[in-house]
């Protein structure tokens, strides 16, 4: 998996991460997957020097813990092949568990600086799906889906009878800037949060990396393949998927816990439907399968759900026909697509692609212009009904209720679909002929 | 106390029997098809949308023929073009397919129909108390409810105990395998059986329509719910989503109806937890405010004593 990691787009900086040749596998694969770890850190540690804005860096900050919460959630679903609807629990008792530790802290005074308060979250991520993790993991499949929604549901309603510690409504909130400084640094100014998550962040990918390698992360997978199997060579796969459990949960409180430290609050959308659905979107988009998907789709829909709520008011809509459009056409998600392209790549084929990949670009953006397009018209059509017919997109001023704006909707669409027939004929022969090379060289696709 | 007993009796049977037309039409789905639907929900909150846009045009009686059939056709669509494609991914993506179409339905639903709830009424016909007892009136519009849900109960009863379709519906409840090999049109059955379902949450969206709220947000209200009433009655079992459905109906409205505390209860002990604490909260919180924890409760318990749920036989 460490070779495979290189081709991620998280490692675009580390030219030293080379495409290892079987010949040379052993010396070249180490350093590169050593490249590969200090690339990410370099990254981590340069991101806000590039990106400067308070913007960014807050985006950042937030896909810092979303790689993170994402990656707990991957433990589950790409692993162990349990599907979680109340992930979110576990991140967001992390935060209450770790906003309520820092509240002490700075009532009491004591000498604890906010960089090790994460791992309050993690434990109380860990013990309490240590607790619900004994009822669900009874069962597997669709019956421990529906568990895991009934759970978040349970904690979801508790919040609103155990005020005291929930905070009600409004919810709880610290100063982070009061806990001990670190030499000058009192963690008040974004930046620095960076870098406190950023740290987080690196420790938990290469922890949970390694656990992956383990003798018991393959044992996950075994239980995700073939449980009866699993159970056959001796091991137990509710143990299994137990302690699986209980590990999620416990990255999932840490990443609670930077939140909080993040945003100052803790209140009842953390543990919410929502961002249990939002995990699962990010995991799942960014492909489950490897082990770099959901840092992939953590990074792309954190930034896509900052940058279209300013864009659109139905990016939600936006998000749900994603997500659709990859469980039906692209299951693997983004990792998926990419790792596809690997043996051709190793092949030296991918030039064979290039023309129908080029061919594709213009149906598929001939159809969403079009889908766009519609979707706002009607949109503006009916929210915005007391504005009138007229509305502005991508600095045009036009009439949604008008005959042109229709039709040239409806003319992209249908040009965008006869224009797709074709060239993906294109495409699909371009990757036939890729195929038969790689195939030729012994690499299989 | 009896008017308290008889009136919460009355609407926990309709909350149940409302919660079983959906909880029906998810089982044989399930069933049938390994696919737990998530988006079953949002199909009753479809018909209520859709109800309520036919009530303003044609009227109420006319929406309660079509409202479920233009679910169901919905529904129908769903499983042709859309689930069918997912189903050579297997279950999980499935799961995945439909947990995406509640999110886009919700959306769509709130852009069509806007955030806040629509004025959907009850029919004048239909606009009077029905009888009283003691000081209560009871409402005519839920006696109609009751007697609509229990219709179609008997309907679906009779339908799958009395005619063929029945029987291989049936058949495929226990040895889905067993009925393809018979040669029967699997996807044919699969795309009734999902378009049916789908209506009978229509049917149940537009009878609760005027008397809940109809908003954009009843689809993610009641579908945790009803996966509670599924789970618990055990995955896959007819009679157990009826006795869940039944169960939780009956549990939340007499919970709802109850306004009592632990501090009620051991008002004499003279203990008083600080009020400010947790252990205050749990001592102060009544019955009532509860009830909504309760189903999640059940299903916890039901898990921890009987795994497979209450007439479960079906590991998945």
């Amino acid at each position: 998996m460490s070779e495979i990691i290189s081709h991620s787009a998280v490692a675009p900086a580390t030219p030293s991460a080379p495409i290892a040749q079987p010949s040379a596998q052993s010396a070249l694969g180490r350093i590169g997957s050593y490249g590969l770890w200090i690339g990410l850190a370099a990254i981590l540690l340069t991101a806000p020097l590039v990106f400067r804005s308070g913007t960014a860096l807050t985006v950042m900050s937030l896909m810092g813990i979303m790689i993170i919460f994402a990656l707990s959630y991957n433990m589950l679903l790409g692993q162990t092949g349990m599907l979680s609807f109340g992930h979110a629990v576990y991140f967001g008792l992390g935060a209450y568990f770790t906003i309520h530790a820092m509240n002490a802290v700075i009532d009491s005074k004591l000498a604890i600086p906010v960089v090790v308060m994460p791992l309050i979250g993690g434990v109380a991520g860990l013990v309490f799906a240590m607790l619900f993790g004994w009822v669900s993991t009874k069962r597997s499949g669709t019956a421990f889906s529906m568990i895991s929604l009934g759970l978040a549901e349970l904690v979801g309603s508790s919040s609103l009878i155990l005020r005291s510690f929930f905070g009600g409504e409004e919810g709880v909130s610290t100063n982070r800037a009061k806990l001990l400084r670190i030499f000058d640094w009192n963690f008040g100014p974004q930046v620095q949060v960076y870098y406190l998550i950023a740290g987080w962040c690196l420790l938990c990918i290469v922890l949970m990396y390694a656990l992956t390698r383990t003798p018991f992360g393959r044992m996950c997978n075994a239980v995700r393949d073939n449980a009866e199997r699993t159970q056959f060579v001796g091991y137990n796969p509710r143990v299994v998927r137990y302690i699986a459990f209980s590990l999620a949960g416990l990255f999932a409180g840490i990443a609670g816990g930077l939140a909080t430290i993040n945003f100052e609050l803790a209140n009842a959308a953390l543990f919410g439907a929502t961002q249990s659905g939002n995990v699962l979107l990010a995991t799942y988009i960014g492909g489950a399968g490897f082990f770099f998907g959901p840092i992939l789709g953590a990074v792309l829909v954190t930034f896509l759900q900052n940058m279209l709520s300013d864009v659109t008011e139905v990016w939600q809509l936006y998000f749900g026909l994603m997500f659709i459009a990859t469980v039906m056409y692209a299951p693997g998600g983004l990792a998926g697509l990419i790792m596809m392209h690997r043996p051709l790549w190793r092949a030296g084929a991918i030039a064979k692609l290039l023309p129908g990949y080029l061919l594709m670009i213009v149906p598929a953006a001939l159809v969403a212009v079009g889908a766009i397009l519609l979707i706002e018209m009607i949109t503006h059509l009916s929210v915005k009904a007391a504005e009138g017919p007229v509305m502005k997109m991508a600095g045009i001023t036009f009439n949604a209720a008008g005959v042109p704006a229709w039709s040239l909707c409806i003319g992209t669409l249908a040009a965008g679909v006869l224009i797709w027939r074709f060239a993906s004929g294109v495409a699909a022969r371009g990757w036939d002929d890729a195929r038969a090379v790689a195939r030729e060289k012994g690499l299989t696709v | 106390m009896a008017e308290l007993v008889l009136i919460s009796t009355l609407n926990g049977v309709l909350f149940g029997l409302l919660l079983f037309l959906m909880a029906s039409g998810l089982t044989l789905i399930f069933s049938m098809m390994g696919v737990l639907n998530f988006a079953h929900a949002s199909f009753y909150m479809l018909g209520a949308f859709v109800g309520y846009q036919i009530a303003r045009w044609a009227g109420f009686w006319p929406a309660l023929i079509l409202a479920p059939i233009v679910v169901g056709l919905a529904g129908a669509a769903v499983e042709r073009f859309g689930l069918r494609n997912v189903h050579k991914n297997g279950h999980v993506a499935e799961l995945l397919f439909t947990f995406g179409l509640a999110f886009v339905i919700e959306e769509v639903v709130q852009i069509v129909w806007g955030k806040s709830p629509v004025d959907f009424r009850v029919p004048t016909l239909l606009d009077f108390p029905a009888f009283t007892i003691f000081s209560t009136n009871y409402p005519a519009y839920k006696l109609f409810m009751l007697a609509i849900s229990i219709a179609i109960f008997v309907a679906l009863f009779a339908m799958l105990t009395r005619t063929r379709i029945g029987l291989i519906v049936q058949a495929a409840l226990t040895h889905p395998h067993m009925v393809a090999h018979l040669g029967h049109n699997v996807p044919l059955i699969f795309m009734s059986v999902f378009g049916v379902g789908a209506a009978l949450a229509g049917i149940a969206g537009v009878i609760a329509g005027p008397a809940l709220v109809t908003q954009a947000s009843m689809a993610a209200l009641l579908g945790p719910i009803l996966f509670v009433v599924v789970v618990v009655g055990g995955l896959g079992s007819l009679q157990g989503a009826l006795a869940a459905s039944l169960l939780i109906g009956l549990l939340q409205t007499f919970a709802v109806s109850m306004n009592l505390s632990l501090s009620d209860i051991f008002v004499n002990s003279g203990f008083s937890p600080n009020p400010k604490s947790v252990l205050g909260d749990l001592w102060r919180v009544t019955i009532a405010q509860i009830a909504p924890v309760l189903p999640y409760m059940l299903l916890v318990l039901v898990l921890i004593f009987k795994p497979t749920g209450l007439f479960g036989n079906r590991e998945t």
